[in-house]
């Protein structure tokens, strides 16, 4: 199969711009006449939705939440990506790109980068005039902080809530649009197939999830924006259920899964605490701003800590290693994800853990109380201001830009952050593989598109902070809705498609014999307890470190789960009505399919390159070690159960020189 | 620890109910719904129907989960969801009673999950800007004061849980309402279009049957984003104003 990216043509800066004006449009009377499924209603399926029905198409949206406000976006803390430039510190479009282009390693398409880099700028304005609360500087104007990964400070945020308030801003924008009659809004439904006709995407297959009803929905084209997979390794920060179904549904259609095995694992979470835990909550990346990451230098000191015998205040300052800014001067605690947390494992591999588990180190914010604590003094005219002052303003400050994180640390772990330094250890956190699409975002299914994380569009193999939610909104406010046009404007003449087509008929059954499958195995294991099991092998064989040997007995493992799954999962209740655990099933008898191609494709990919980290390939520094010569491709991957088919889409860099990622 | 669950279970809404016992060991480190997930587990494996709840995010922002937990919604802590409650909060031996939200606007699902859609309808009414894709000015075009934007935001805060709903004796939604009627209502950019706003969206409270305010509290005290009182004030106000003014043009 030839992937074909569909690039423009045209100078790097010109092409979106070029493109956008000589496409082809839709008139306003045939928009009226054709229908668009959006399955996913988060930031990018609803800033979609809503935007394609205020253009003037029937839209019908589709969500097994029981309303559009609750989609895993809503979790999303620490802020939005925006080439602003409010704060004149030499930001721009270029600049943005080149940070996503590097940040990614090298693994992302150009063209696509640059387009999201120029759709950052307009989504604050569009957020702002939906009444997004974003956080504001005492002069009225729009505050901003930094992220890693960048020198510059272009991050947009509302607190620590601001996946929240931007999916309330495409939530409401949905909902205007759902009061006038432009979308049909389906909560609690369950996207289970897709229904090709003619080599098209034409509609789905989705449960009622109150009355286990499957039921058949037509139109002209199927846009999936279903988010990410991260799930698959079980305890994760995504949301309990966020899955890969959707994605998965299309890819046993024929479209291709994209680079699968780029994973990150993000370096601030709360460690695990035992065996029942069900997930892992995020420390937002912004806490980097100002928290200094460290583990002690003694293993006397490490043994103390882990005993209770010491806590992280009683290490005097120079018997502290803070390894980040140790080792990398430049960009200190703010180095990319990737890196941070391959040097978490690293402190902690070297014995150096300081909880019980061996799996913590410290974010300590005491420099940062005290440095603000003084300077707020300053500020109110405080000379001389005693300890207690300058800790309580500090705190004060420090609660302003944070409370609500560190209220939430400490409801978890039951230990006040401002007074002792937080544990924390890396965790699943985002997918940047996803079906794969072209410019258009359309996959290799024709009149399929995919948007937000469920693509693999923009994040090459390692995502920034803030860039999620800034490709989301980019993808459904300001690229689909354009894009979708080259595919509908050859699709005007095509009348109502209809649901009794004999493709759906056959979709439908294929659903329901899957569906009842499952309720009647009738074995004696959980559902749960395979979720469980899968996420161990995931993140042992294919986690934050992987090599040859492991990838293979993993494959191995999910296959022997798999078989296992199938023959003895216990699913209570039945069929046709309301019951979770058979939603959970039907999930997680995809992830074990899609498990297996990820340590395929991690097993391809013989380099080391973002979140992808093989053993076998690193610099004499131990840092990762990318092979451009044979792997500047994205690796697509076909279905086939004996041995998944890959298809390769050269990267071609035009703009940007490849170079060895250094943040030193 | 040892704990004594009596827990709500109802087939669907058209079943009558009844509190079911059940006997849990749990571990003062688990999150309530993990304490729930091992029930789910143990019933699971005796091949019995689990309990159905609510839940997604499990760190107190998308709403979700829902149970009144020893007649509190969200249970007893302050300012904290169900999701974020930890074992911590109770002893060993405690005996526990597990509800759902009760409200004639939230119908029961199954056990503890309940329908809340009248929240988005009370959205659709009018709880948004009415400004398409495309037509935003320069997000920096309206300085707006830092102390009002950090009020619109409190306002914002709300995750829709419908505590408040389930707290009152009323059933009645003005706190969640009035939330978003202030959020908007605050911010310049929502301001145009508010007094169109407040009617509508009062009009959408009533006809989803949520009742009528007292003025008893209750909805900010259990309330899990300690949305404050004084937006229910403020919407009464600007409900009346309103009114009045549109008496006029009519
Ligand atoms: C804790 C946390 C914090 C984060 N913080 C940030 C941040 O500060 N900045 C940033 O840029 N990014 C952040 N991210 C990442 C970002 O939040 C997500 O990548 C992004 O929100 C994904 O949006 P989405 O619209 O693609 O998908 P989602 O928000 O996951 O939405 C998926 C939608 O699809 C629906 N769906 C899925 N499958 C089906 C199906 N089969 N049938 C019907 N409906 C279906 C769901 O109901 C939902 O509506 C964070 C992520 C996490 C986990
Ligand atoms: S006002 Fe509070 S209790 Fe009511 S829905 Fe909002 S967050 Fe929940
Ligand atoms: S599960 Fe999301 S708020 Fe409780």
């Amino acid at each position: 199969m030839k992937l074909n990216s569909n690039i423009p043509e045209g100078p790097l800066a010109d092409k979106w711009t070029n493109y956008r004006g000589k496409m082809n449009l839709v008139a306003p009377n045939n928009k009226r006449r054709i229908d668009i499924i959006v399955v996913g209603t988060g930031l990018a399926g609803a800033s979609a939705a809503a935007t394609l029905a205020e253009l003037g198409y029937n839209v019908s949206a589709f969500t097994f939440h029981d309303s559009p406000r609750r989609a895993h976006s809503i979790a999303a803390q620490g802020g939005i990506n925006a080439a602003k430039n409010y704060q004149n510190d030499g930001d721009s479009v270029y600049r943005l790109f080149y940070d996503t282009i590097k940040g990614g390693d090298y693994r992302s398409r150009e063209a696509n980068v640059h387009r999201l880099a120029e759709a950052s700028r307009s989504i604050i304005d569009q957020c702002v005039a939906q009444g997004v609360p974003f956080a504001r500087e005492y002069g009225g104007l729009l505050a901003n902080r930094s992220f890693g990964g960048v020198q510059v400070s272009r991050t947009f945020y509302a607190r620590g809530q601001t996946g929240q308030q931007l999916l309330l801003g495409a939530y409401q924008a949905l909902s205007r649009q759902i009061a006038t009659g432009n979308v049909k809004m389906y909560n609690r439904h369950e996207m289970l197939d897709l229904v090709m006709v003619d080599g098209k995407a034409r509609g789905i297959i989705a449960r009622n999830l109150l009355t286990g009803k499957l039921e058949r929905h037509a139109a002209h084209c199927v846009v999936l924006a279903t988010g990410g997979y991260g799930n698959v390794f079980y305890l994760s920060t995504n949301a309990m259920g966020s899955n890969v179904t959707a994605g998965w549904r299309a890819v046993k259609r024929g479209a291709l899964m994209a680079n699968p095995c780029y994973t990150q694992i993000h370096p601030t979470c709360i460690p695990v605490s035992g065996e029942y835990q069900s997930k892992l909550t995020l420390m937002s990346e912004s806490l980097r701003n100002d928290g200094r990451v460290w583990v002690p230098k003694n293993m006397d000191d490490v043994m103390a800590i882990r005993e209770g015998r010491k806590t992280g205040n009683d290490i005097p300052e120079e018997d502290r290693d803070y390894y980040l800014e140790r080792r990398y001067p430049a960009f200190g605690n703010l180095v990319p994800r990737d890196v941070a947390s391959r040097a978490a494992k690293t402190a902690c591999d070297e014995g150096r853990g300081v909880n019980q588990t061996g799996l913590a180190v410290f974010l300590d914010f005491a420099a940062a109380i005290e440095r603000y604590g003084k300077a707020e003094a300053h500020t109110q005219g405080l000379h001389n201001p005693d300890k207690g002052t300058i800790t309580r303003l500090g705190e004060e400050v420090v609660k302003a830009k944070y409370g609500n994180l560190f209220q939430m640390y400490e409801k978890i772990t039951g230990e006040n952050p401002y007074k002792l330094p937080m544990k924390i250890y890396p965790a699943v956190h985002y997918t940047m593989g996803g079906l794969w699409v072209d410019y258009n975002l359309e996959t290799n299914v024709p009149g399929l598109f995919c948007l937000g994380e469920a693509n693999f569009s923009d994040h090459g193999a390692n995502r920034l902070g803030a860039s999620a939610l800034m490709q989301g909104l980019a993808d459904g406010y300001f690229v689909i809705p354009y894009t979708i046009g080259q595919f509908l404007s050859k699709e005007i003449r095509t009348p109502k498609i209809s649901s009794d087509l004999p493709e759906f008929e056959a979709a439908e059954n294929a659903t329901k014999e899957r569906v009842e499958k499952l309720i009647n195995i009738k074995g004696n294991q959980s559902v749960e307890s395979f979720h469980r099991r899968l996420g161990k092998i995931m993140w042992e064989y294919c986690g934050m470190s992987r090599n040859a040997e492991g990838l293979k007995k993993g494959r191995q493992m999910i296959r022997e789960l798999r078989a296992e799954f199938w023959r003895d999962v216990f699913v209570p209740g039945t069929a046709d009505e309301f019951n979770p655990e058979l939603e959970k099933a039907c999930r997680v008898a995809d992830f074990l399919e899609l498990g297996e191609v990820m340590m395929v494709d991690a097993l391809d990919r013989n380099e080391s390159c973002g979140g992808h980290f093989r053993e076998e390939y690193r610099s004499e520094e131990g840092e990762a070690a990318r092979n451009d010569a044979d792997y500047t491709y994205v690796a697509a991957w076909e279905w086939n159960d004996e041995q998944p088919i890959l298809h390769k889409e050269e990267l071609v860099f035009e703009n940007v020189e490849l170079k060895t990622r250094s943040y030193k | 620890m040892k704990l004594n669950l009596k827990v709500w279970r109802q087939r669907s809404n058209n079943d009558k109910g009844a509190f079911a016992t059940y006997q849990v060991e749990a571990n003062e480190h688990m999150s309530f719904l993990e304490m729930l997930d091992v029930l789910n587990e143990q019933l699971i494996a005796k091949k019995e129907t689990p309990v159905a709840f609510e839940h997604d995010c499990r760190e107190g922002i998308c709403g979700a989960c829902s149970m009144v937990i020893n007649g509190r919604p969200h249970g007893p802590q302050q300012g904290t969801t169900t999701c974020q409650l930890h074992m911590r909060a109770f002893e060993d031996g405690d005996t526990i009673f597990i509800e759902p939200f009760r409200a004639r606007a939230f119908p029961v699902v199954k056990d503890l999950v309940v329908d809340r859609s009248g929240f988005d309808r009370i959205i659709q009414s009018g709880g948004f800007v009415s400004v398409n894709t495309g037509q935003a000015q320069d997000g920096n075009a309206i300085p707006i004061e830092k102390d009002l934007a950090g009020e619109a935001f409190d306002a914002a805060t709300c995750i829709g849980c419908g505590a408040c709903v389930a707290a009152c004796p009323n059933g009645a939604a003005m706190l969640f309402t009035s939330a978003k009627v202030t959020h908007l209502g605050l911010l310049p950019q929502g301001k145009v279009e508010h007094s169109k706003r407040v009617l509508s969206m009062v009009k959408a409270m009533d006809e989803e049957g949520f009742g009528m305010c007292s003025n008893v509290g209750a909805c900010s005290v259990e309330c899990p984003k300690e949305i404050s009182l004084e937006n229910i004030a403020r919407m009464n106000r600007d409900y009346i104003g309103a009114s009045l003014a549109s008496d006029k043009t009519v």
